[in-house]
């Protein structure tokens, strides 16, 4: 069994009467590469934020399990938290330009972090600052070191937003939609960057997006979620040659694709978040719906994925909650 | 600086009008007062105490009024409950009246003046600064540096404080000219600072009376006043987009 670096279970996460996430499971293990996958609002980064502690205080989490490199992140006491976040793992933003400090240097953000959790001498800081521009692909470190991120391209940014997350050389590296605010031609160099790096560096690499077919290349487990659960866990290969969620394949043939034309589009809207639901999330607008589906189904293990949908409950065994 | 000592009373010499457009005496280029005393000079001594005054009521209501916001936006909570109370205590409050009430229990002077002032400037600074935090904590970059692990007193100091800093600066030199003007009312109340030191304030009251007959007793105090707000205006604007690197 590898080890473990993040590992959560039955997670909630509820914002006054909205529950954005209701009983999320996830883990990602050394070196392998995690996709979350779902549409605006089903809790993926609700999730994430949680897994470092970042959400905003007016959220209420609770989870059966939620640990980071085997330590309690609720509990967690604030000191040794700090020493985690952007050590052990390390966070990329979907935005760079609002995610970077406006008035300190891209050099002074990186060697941040370098000071804060390796203990580096400024001048050392400095120096490893400029290999770490090197590793993203940006060309004269020394002179970008010193500039400010309203000097730097769009691309520009987010290989110098992944440079600071290096820095602390973390385990897990957490990306939240890294490509979204980018070019489709820059989006192509990033994902190949970091999917190197994390070969190259052995991390975990946990990757937010909405774009199936951006992940596909460069991670080994996908995880569907949508209005805040879980509905489809597998190898990606599994995953995307058989997908047993019918929201899964929904989403799958919602790509368009160049022999078919335009995707199909997937009727109606996401369930308001704000109420209580009895039986499957999915099953408002699902197209395989029984009557079954007014119990909400558990997960099913059904070849190497996990399915939370009745229709894969004759294949598998149920899997323990 | 000034060609005759502030105070020196000449009875001899009283009212005389500026030096043009009518001829006066071109020792008294501005004129003298009610009493003789020349208006250049007293203009120029005015200024030690009106700029004084302003500046470290502006000064001591920016680090009050900036520490209480930063505290009430970043942390929220009982903290931000307390603080904003506070404010709105202050704001509720008819000012000159409790300035007066203060500096009639505790006496005039510089000092008390000073930090009268600056009860009535730091709310500015409170304010403001506290909207701003506000906004700034749910700002991406904040989270970031909440994810490397950055602690919360050091996200003050690096990332809150200097992204507000130009709004400090700009409200500063707003509540440095308004405490200038505060000056000169509590002046006119009798309350301000020491009545035998010149103070702009204080001369433009006297000079209300003699409006009819020596204009000169009241406007050029007042342009001094004008021309000190403006500058500090001014300056308020040019700072406010010299430390903001993004505007270089």
């Amino acid at each position: 069994m590898t080890e473990t670096l993040l590992d959560i279970a039955n997670l909630h996460v509820r914002f006054g009467a909205t529950t954005a996430v209701a009983g999320a499971c996830l883990h990602v293990s050394k070196g392998e590469a995690v996709g979350l996958v779902g549409e605006s609002g089903s809790g993926k980064s609700a999730t994430i934020l949680a897994a470092l502690r970042l959400h905003p205080p007016n959220a209420r989490i609770s989870a059966t399990h939620l640990t980071l490199g085997g330590h309690d992140v609720l509990t967690l006491p604030q000191p040794a938290l700090r020493r985690l976040r952007g050590r052990f793992a390390a966070m990329i933003f979907q935005d760079p330009l609002t995610a970077l400090n406006p008035l300190l240097t891209i050099g002074t953000q990186i060697a941040e972090v370098l000071t804060r959790h390796r203990a580096l001498s400024p001048a050392d800081a400095r120096r490893q600052a400029a290999a770490l521009l090197t590793q993203v692909g940006i060309t004269d470190p020394a002179r970008r070191l010193a500039q400010y991120p309203h000097e730097f391209s769009g691309g520009m940014r987010q290989r110098a937003m992944i440079a600071a997350a290096l820095a602390g050389d973390p385990a897990l590296l957490i990306a939240d939609e890294p490509t979204t605010a980018l070019d489709v031609t820059v989006q192509a160099e990033l994902v190949r960057l970091i999917a190197g790096l994390q070969r190259q560096r052995g991390m975990g690499l946990l990757w937010v997006t909405h774009d199936l077919a951006l992940m596909a290349g460069i991670v080994d487990r996908v995880v569907v979620m949508y209005a805040g659960r879980v509905m489809e866990s597998g190898p990606v290969a599994a995953l995307y040659a058989n997908p047993r969620h019918p929201y899964t394949i929904a989403l799958l043939e919602s790509l368009p694709r160049l022999d078919q034309g335009r995707g199909r589009v997937l009727a109606g809207g996401p369930p308001d978040l704000t109420r209580p639901t009895s039986g499957c999330v999915f099953a408002p607008r699902c197209s395989a719906r029984m009557p079954r589906c007014m119990q909400a189904p558990p997960m099913f293990a059904a070849g190497d994925s996990h399915v939370a949908c009745w229709l894969a409950a004759p294949a598998g065994a149920e899997v323990a909650a | 600086m000034a060609p005759y000592p502030p105070t020196r009373i000449d009875l001899r010499q009283r009212l005389l009008p500026p030096a043009w457009p009518q001829p006066g005496r071109p020792a008294h280029l501005l004129g003298t007062d009610n009493v003789g005393r020349d208006m250049l000079s007293r203009i120029i001594w005015g200024a030690r105490i009106s700029l004084a005054v302003g500046l470290s009521a502006a000064l001591l209501g920016a680090v009050a009024g900036s520490v209480l916001g930063l505290c009430a936006g970043f942390f929220g909570g009982a903290v931000d409950a307390a603080i904003s109370w506070l404010i709105n205590v202050q704001l509720a409050f008819p000012f000159t009246l409790f300035a007066i009430f203060l500096l009639a229990v505790f006496g005039g002077g510089f000092l008390p003046v000073v930090g009268v002032l600056a009860l009535a400037t730091w709310v500015n600074f409170a304010r403001i600064v506290r909207s701003q935090t506000l906004s700034l904590r749910a700002q991406d970059f904040v989270t970031a540096a909440h994810a490397v692990g950055v602690g919360a007193p050091r996200i003050l100091r690096r990332y809150i404080f200097p992204a507000v800093l130009p709004s400090i600066v700009v409200v500063a030199s707003f509540s440095a000219a308004q405490a200038i003007l505060t000056e000169a009312a509590l002046s006119f109340l009798g309350v301000g600072v020491d009545p035998t030191i010149p103070s702009w304030g204080a001369m433009l009251n006297l000079g209300r009376n003699y409006l009819q007959t020596a204009w000169w007793m009241a406007t050029f105090p007042g342009i001094a006043i004008a021309l000190t707000v403006l500058g500090a205006n001014l300056m308020g604007d040019w700072l406010g987009t010299r430390l903001d690197p993004r505007a270089r």
